[in-house]
């Protein structure tokens, strides 16, 4: 009966693992012509295991029925939350795969290979897993279902040099990191006598031994290396350039929510009992890649590595929320990391759908001048994706940040939130050169925006989410995120 | 009118004209916008002739909770009500003044101005602080497109520097905001104008505020911004600049710094004061050795605002009555001003004073509006900006004399430079046959240019159409900053009073004196 329960508790995953499972198949003897349908068919199933959330999404799920196997997995409406935002974005990333495959950017293999969808699933699982870990053990097997199934779609390019470096960078960087967070994971375990989240946390209570405070240190380490946020995040934009676009725009929005969610998890569950601890450090980490995305993002060229330094950047803005270390902190990083999600996979479609005669992509800022006379949808649509990141209003970008910096002040970290806002201004530098390239510039030569309906639509809807419009989505999106915020205190 | 939500319809119209125009064609795009901001002013004619004077303070309030965070509020008081009819009224007059002027990617331009309405409408009719906020920050992106498109050579470089410098201002006071509206417990502007703030707490706050709209005014040594910003900018970017966006910042002082921190606002009256005092005679001079039209404008204006600013912190009615009126005066005439330069650059291409010389000859009628909105800039008797920095500086005597000192001086330096550019321009020979072979204003100009030249004379000659509906408002904030009102330095000390009349006549009271 517990079991079935529990089953029933994980009914999206399992929808997942069973696409997965049965496409790869279809992968394996059909080959890359059966791309199309497979990623048609995981478009469906990510779609079904999200409609299978929305119950759960309105009643608002807490308490001890929400536990699953043991307490190994906790489905609470925080889980929920997270996980619509990763099914979303994950289909996102299919919907946008195919056109770019198919076109001569892919380079020598032309054509979207079958284990693409299929890997997005896994990592899709390996996520869901992620945000509603209960326990170090199944914590970490989701991290690297994620992360495994990551770095083969970085390097899914397997001809080309670029996507293959950022394959094994990404590796090589993440491995380290796994490792440093398993050794915080054993550290803890060491100390405190259980892998279980409120094992951990009981153990954790009253003055803390420097053994415990290493491993918290090192567990929040490894985290870090995951959302990239500096100083763990010299990864982030070589990946970001050399990985296939389509992958790019994944790794900026999906594993983005779900590592944010999984530490905000950790660090109010488990250590939620040794704020002071840990909250220095959010703080030292929220500005630091608030102000180094931003800095160094002046001197970019390169357009995905310069959205590489902006995620780095956005980040920040994501743990500022955390650092505040209460409901409604948590509550506005949610929205945030929504917000930030549409804001990013709306630039990276207006990124894919920029081509050149040759029909390849473009990449630098000299490529897109003079945009918005050649192509002024994508190039107006762009304009409001950038001064939503730089958090203008009226743009649902200012929105995302107004709920952070006042949650912010609310806390009375007054002090804190006026250097992050201080800091947002450099970030205005670059996002408004991007809106100087494309609008006051003279046009550099031709661009064929031709693009399929897929992405037309998913540029359409993101950009309407950001625009002003977006402002009447905020009541419900900032009472969900508040449900999902108080069902992580409820432990407290 | 009951009922009708006007101040929603003044923003839905401009709107709906934006949209338009992003999709239609270069003449299309014209007409669209010139309706659009007719209609917007008709309304707005209507706001005013139904706006009643003694009246509730608030007027033609709407409230609807559309956002998570603040809602929906407008409604406004005389002062709101000023500044949006200067801005419907200026607003016809930049289409009309970028009809031909334009000639690239009209149907966007337009729609960045008629979106630029729209934020400055939203901006004073705000009733809740993160919705003035909204407003007052949106306007930096139709703006930066505004100069950064349609500007000058040196555009993109003022562009950025008019979007950082305002965007840092800004943010600090939208922390300062999330720090009040935590404390007092509402974002409502009106209630947060009674609310006492700690006094304490108010100096930081009023810092913050401070920060932004001494950007915005622009108050030395912050006023950098401006002289770049309007030179690229085209005409009717200028004539907004200088007419309407400069106002956001006085009314930022008047809406929020001096009611919501009056005990701050008088702790730093000095500090107000002495930028004024210095931007009143430096940027007066710099203007004096301007060699670009526009320049000179531009550093005239930020002289202009501050006399605005000594004004608003005098403390008393005159001086917040002369400020407002300075604001509006210096709106029309200003951008008159702006326009006037824009007519000959049309022609010429050049804003260099001395490519031109003996206008006066060939151009009689331009010379003449010119000569009146050069008069009004200098504050002569009859004009608009007469009234405002003689009650302006009234009001500033009451409070300090040197302070008034230094800002009359003001008006010599400014009689100075606009005299000396009126002169180059407009009188001594035909040195350029260019310049000399230029055709007078033609009928569109005459349109652009009378209704301004009317405003700036029936505000001369008759202020109170334009002081009645404020004066109760001013009267409320008057009474509100009273407690902590700074000290006047006139130091009159009141004597013993008299026991008898100053002429009364001794009594005869003893013979002694009688005879004579």
């Amino acid at each position: 009966m517990e079991f079935a329960a529990s089953f029933a508790l994980v009914m999206p995953e399992l929808v997942l693992i069973g696409a997965g499972l049965a496409l790869l198949l279809v992968a394996a003897w059909g080959g890359d012509k059966a791309a199309r349908p497979i990623a048609i068919t995981a478009a469906a199933a990510l779609f079904a295991a999200g409609f299978l959330l929305v119950p759960g999404l309105h009643t608002g799920g807490t308490g001890p029925s929400t536990l699953a196997f043991g307490g190994l997995f906790k489905i609470d409406s925080y889980a929920l939350f997270a996980k619509a935002l990763i099914y979303l974005a994950a289909i996102g990333a299919l919907m946008i795969a195919p056109a770019f495959f198919a076109g001569p950017a892919a380079g020598a293999e032309r054509g979207m290979r079958a284990e693409y969808p299929v890997l997005i699933l896994f990592a899709a699982v390996g996520m869901s897993i992620m945000v509603s870990a209960n326990d170090f053990m199944s914590l970490y097997l989701g991290l690297e279902l994620n992360s495994l199934s990551a770095y083969v779609l970085a390097a899914i390019l397997r001809r080309d040099a670029r996507s293959g470096e950022a394959g094994l960078k990404y590796f090589v960087l993440g491995a380290l990191a796994s490792g440093i967070l398993l050794y915080g994971m054993s550290l803890l375990y060491g100390f405190t006598g259980g892998t279980a989240f409120t094992a951990v946390r009981a153990g954790l209570t009253g003055e803390m031994g420097t053994g415990a405070l290493f491993g918290v240190i090192f567990v929040l380490s490894g985290l870090a290396f995951k959302i990239s946020a500096v100083p763990f995040h010299m990864w982030t934009p070589d990946v970001y350039e050399g990985a296939p676009t389509p992958v790019t725009a994944f790794f900026a929005t999906a594993p983005k929510v779900a590592a944010v969610a999984l530490t905000a998890r950790v660090v109010f569950e488990v250590f939620g009992a040794q704020v002071a601890a840990w909250q220095q450090i959010v703080m030292f980490m929220a500005l630091a890649s608030i102000i180094f995305g931003a800095l160094v993002a002046i001197g970019q060229e390169n357009l995905k590595r310069l959205l590489a330094y902006s995620s780095i950047n956005n980040v920040g803005f994501i743990l500022l929320g955390l650092a505040v270390a209460n409901v409604d902190g948590a509550s506005a990083m949610l929205v945030y990391l929504f917000i930030y999600v549409a804001m990013s996979l709306g630039s990276f479609v207006a990124l894919l759908m920029l081509r050149g005669e040759d029909g390849c992509l473009f990449e630098t800022f000299a490529d897109i001048r003079g945009l918005s006379v050649t192509q002024p949808a994508i190039a107006w649509a762009l304009l409001l994706f950038m001064f939503s990141l730089a958090g203008v209003p009226p743009l649902l970008g200012f929105y995302s940040k107004f709920v952070v910096f006042q949650a912010t002040i609310e806390a009375d970290l007054v002090v804190f939130g006026a250097i992050a806002i201080a800091a947002s201004v450099i970030g205005a530098f670059y996002y408004i050169k991007f809106v100087k390239v494309m609008f006051f510039d003279e046009p550099a030569g031709v661009i064929t925006g031709k693009s399929g309906a897929a992405h037309w639509a998913l540029l359409g809807i993101t950009a309407l989410i950001v625009s002003p419009l977006g402002y009447l989505l905020t009541p419900s999106l900032t009472d969900l995120a508040d449900k999902a915020a108080a069902s992580l205190f409820l432990t407290v | 009118m009951e009922g009708l939500p006007i101040l929603s319809l003044m923003m839905l119209v401009p709107l709906a004209g934006a949209a338009a125009c992003l999709f239609s064609g270069a003449a299309a795009a014209r007409w669209i916008a010139l309706a659009a901001t007719l209609v917007t002013f008709v309304l707005g004619v209507l706001l005013w002739s139904d706006y009643q004077i003694g009246g509730l303070q608030w007027q033609f309030t709407e409230k609807a909770d559309l956002f998570a965070g603040f809602s929906y509020a407008l409604g406004i008081d005389g002062i709101s009500l000023m500044l949006i009819m200067l801005s419907v009224f200026l607003m016809p007059v930049c289409i009309l003044a970028s009809w031909e002027s334009v000639q690239k990617r009209v149907g966007e331009y337009m729609a960045a101005f008629l979106f630029m309405e729209v934020l400055m409408i939203g901006t004073f009719a705000a009733q809740d602080l993160f919705l003035f906020y909204v407003f007052f920050e949106a306007g930096l992106i139709p703006m930066y497109l505004i100069i950064g498109v349609w500007g000058g050579d040196n555009r993109i470089y003022a562009s950025y520097k008019f979007f950082l410098y305002t965007l840092f201002g800004s943010v600090l006071m939208l922390i300062a905001m999330f720090w009040m509206v935590a404390e007092a417990g509402t974002s409502d502007i009106p209630t947060l104008m009674q609310y006492s703030f700690p006094p304490e707490a108010q100096t930081w706050l009023w810092l913050a505020f401070f920060a932004s709209f001494a950007v915005k005014v622009p108050m030395w040594p912050l006023h950098t911004w401006l002289p770049d910003a309007h030179v690229q900018a085209p005409t009717a970017g200028s004539v907004i600049l200088a007419g309407v966006l400069l106002k956001l910042g006085g009314y930022g002082f008047i809406r929020f710094s001096l009611p919501m921190f009056p005990e701050a606002s008088a702790q730093f009256a000095w500090l107000v004061f002495t930028l004024s005092m210095i931007a009143v005679v430096y940027t007066s001079l710099v203007a004096l050795v301007q060699a670009d039209m526009k320049k000179l404008i531009a550093y005239s204006s930020v002289a202009h605002m501050a006399i605005v600013t000594v004004g608003l912190f005098a403390f008393n009615v005159q001086g917040l009555e002369g400020a407002m009126i300075v604001m509006l005066s210096h709106g029309l005439v200003s951008g008159a001003l702006f326009l006037c330069v824009g007519l000959i650059y049309d022609r010429l291409h050049t804003r260099e004073i001395a490519r031109y010389g003996g206008l006066a000859i060939n151009m009689p009628y331009y010379a003449l509006f010119f000569l009146l909105f050069t008069m009004a800039s200098i504050g002569l008797p009859g004009t608009s900006g007469f009234v405002g920095e003689f009650l302006s500086l009234a009001g500033i005597y009451q409070t300090s004399s040197l302070v008034a000192l230094i800002c009359t001086t003001g008006i010599i330096l400014g009689a100075a430079y606009m005299l000396y550019l009126y002169r180059r321009v407009a009188f001594g020979g035909q040195v350029n046959e260019d310049a000399a072979a230029m055709r007078d204003i033609s009928a569109r100009e005459w349109v652009m240019m009378a209704p301004i030249a009317a405003a700036v004379l029936w505000m001369g000659v008759y202020p109170e159409s334009f002081l009645a509906p404020m004066r109760a408002d001013i009267a409320v904030l008057d009474a509100r900053l009273a407690a902590a009102a700074p000290a006047s330095d006139a130091r009159l000390a009141p004597g013993a009073p008299r026991s008898e009349a100053a002429n009364a006549m001794p009594e005869h009271s003893s013979a002694r004196e009688g005879a004579h």
